[in-house]
């Protein structure tokens, strides 16, 4: 029986020629990842193990990017205390505030992740990665521990479910709206415990930065990883960001997929994802009259350069509504300076939206965006669970970059063809 | 073998209703635990006895990766919970903590609030005393049962590591 993407790659870090679904293994690991929330539990269970040094210091990234700049003192002394440790264990990818970035938009343009490897993070949406056609995959704390100590992880070999891509996308369309549409489809379960791989002519359309919104936000319909195909792009993108050698993984003509769904791109249509679950999804027509009190832009499923270009393509030359509070935040500092040298930056604030330092912030209900009760946010980031922003009693709709702009520009959920007219 | 009565939530209970993001600026179980499942059931924390159990439907623990979800549940005093499916990574950090978990879709569907539950981890089986039914979950492969015998992860790869 033939292999897929994730399950070649998963075979060949386990030193085994072949592996089926449900075989549990233990894999090498590329790189163990963590933040400043969880790397404290890390560092407490990695002392419990009693080792002297970590496996390999240049295999362990630590990014402080979810109550950073520090918002309070309790999460000051967790900052501290993940400061710490990385200069203790000589960790060399630490990323101190002034060079870090929302860890999921840091990593890759750091280049410490090539296709073909196979990466953990204590963070969920570390399936981002899988862009670049790696296996890489949210854990928690005591898995980034163990992965810090021995260079290893274990996983039960999972199915996959195969997305052929077809088509283009239109105009205002973007890979945001193609990852709400499929979790609508499949559910927030519908990829539980599988791998979600995503293949087809249509690939060559999508952007890197499409890829990986679609990838990072396979963890909201349950899947252990999602993977894309290795194409020209790819291979484009790796070369401008690592010098490290990579390993292409294709899937064998014959491999077993649990199912197949076939999309056309050019059927999505701009889409939302209602509270509390991203699966509640509507498109755009379907909407109806919700009006709004703020909008996020950024997060580490839509802060890349390309979400600031369409959010700023709405915004130049119109202001935000009155009463919206508008947030945007580039992913990283090359981001921010870059949308600065664009001149975005400059197009946000004359339309009265407020720019920030990368972080996790809002996305999270951490800071830097809260919502008080009753309150309604159209944000571009990747969950709307009960009280995910703020307040139990607020709501947080998600949608792409240019609806959020669009939103923000009519103070309700709005198309962009309804504001750029 | 594990014993409690039943605290019941319905489907994709996530980590955010569990242990909301804005008490992550700590790990401290017993802080965690004064808010555990705080924005779902203000109720939990004042209600749950240790021993008790938590059932719940499909797609339990989904969304964030934090590990203080589990760590809540457990210093709340919860000592088992069994569900109709977990998500993967609330799976994982289960186990990893020693966590007793169970995946049983007929056991979670069939007990309700309040009855009285054993759970044995090892076979995999749960018996309701208040109803009398006995129901099969899915035991854990030996490799994870090994890890729940040393009480976790940590422990586990510690014994591995003095051994090599």
């Amino acid at each position: 029986m033939g292999m897929t993407m994730t399950q070649k790659i998963l075979a060949h870090h386990a030193g085994l020629d072949h592996v089926k679904p449900g075989d549990l293994i233990k894999a090498k690991l590329d790189l163990v990842l963590g933040n400043d929330v969880t790397t404290p539990v890390a560092m407490e269970q990695f002392h419990k193990i009693g080792v002297q040094e970590v496996f390999d210091r240049e295999k362990i990234a630590i990014v402080p990017d979810h109550f950073t700049p520090n918002k309070d003192i309790k999460s000051a002394q967790q900052c501290k205390s993940v400061r710490e440790f990385a200069k203790k264990y000589k960790i060399k990818n630490y990323f101190e505030i002034g060079q870090m970035g929302i860890e999921h938009a840091l990593i890759p343009e750091k280049g410490l992740v090539v296709p073909g490897d196979v990466v953990i993070g204590a963070d969920s949406h570390t399936c981002t990665y899988g862009a670049l056609g790696a296996f890489s995959t949210g854990v928690g704390s005591t898995d980034m521990a163990a992965g810090m100590a021995t260079g290893e992880a274990w996983f039960k070999v999972p199915e996959a479910i195969k997305f052929e891509l077809t088509g283009k996308l239109k105009p205002w369309v973007s890979g945001k709206d193609v990852i709400l549409h499929i979790i609508g489809k499949i559910g927030v379960d519908g990829a539980l415990y599988k791998s979600m791989e995503f293949t087809g002519d249509g690939l060559g359309n999508l952007s890197m930065d499409d890829r990986f919104t679609m990838a990072n936000m396979a963890i909201e319909a349950g899947a252990k990883n999602g993977i894309f195909e290795v194409d020209e792009k790819t291979i484009e993108y790796v070369k401008e960001h690592s010098q490290r050698e990579y390993t292409i993984y294709k899937a064998d003509d014959d491999a077993q997929y649990c199912k197949v769904y076939k999309i056309d791109l050019g059927l999505i249509k701009p889409t939302v994802a209602f509270p509390h679950l991203p699966e509640n999804t509507r498109t755009i027509d379907e909407v109806g009259d919700i009006p709004i009190d703020q909008v996020v832009i950024g997060s580490c499923t839509n802060g890349r350069i390309e979400d600031l270009r369409a959010a700023a393509k709405i915004l130049e030359g119109r202001k935000v509504h009155p009463f919206v509070r508008t947030i945007i935040f580039p992913a990283t500092q090359k981001i921010y300076l870059q949308a600065m040298e664009e001149g975005l930056l400059k197009i946000f604030i004359e339309a009265g939206a407020v720019v920030s330092t990368p972080t996790c912030g809002p996305c999270l209900g951490g800071h830097m965006g809260i919502l008080a009760e009753g309150e309604r946010a159209v944000a571009t980031t990747n969950r709307n669970f009960v009280g995910r922003m703020g307040h139990p009693k607020s709501e947080v709709y998600l949608a792409s970059p240019a609806v959020a702009a669009a939103s923000a520009v009519t103070g309700k959920i709005s198309s962009p063809e309804e504001v750029v007219k | 073998m594990i014993r409690g009565k039943v605290i019941k939530y319905g489907d994709n209970v996530d980590t955010d209703v569990i242990i909301p993001a804005r008490y992550l600026n700590t790990f401290d179980p017993k802080e965690l635990a004064a808010h555990c499942m705080e924005d779902l059931d203000s109720t939990f924390v004042d209600r749950v006895r240790s021993g008790d159990i938590m059932v719940a439907g499909n797609n339990f623990g989904c969304g964030s990766s934090r590990e203080h979800a589990p760590i809540a549940i457990k210093a709340s005093g919860i000592s088992c919970i069994i569900a109709c499916s977990f998500a993967r990574i609330f799976y994982r950090n289960a186990i990893n903590i020693g966590l007793p978990i169970i995946e049983s879709p007929e056991a979670a569907t069939d007990i309700q609030e309040g009855h009285e539950v054993e759970v044995d981890i090892v076979e995999g089986s749960i018996k309701n005393h208040t109803t009398g039914k006995i129901y099969k979950g899915t035991p854990f492969p030996e490799f994870m049962q090994e890890i729940m015998k040393a009480d976790g992860l940590i422990n586990y790869v510690k014994e591995r590591m003095t051994k090599e």
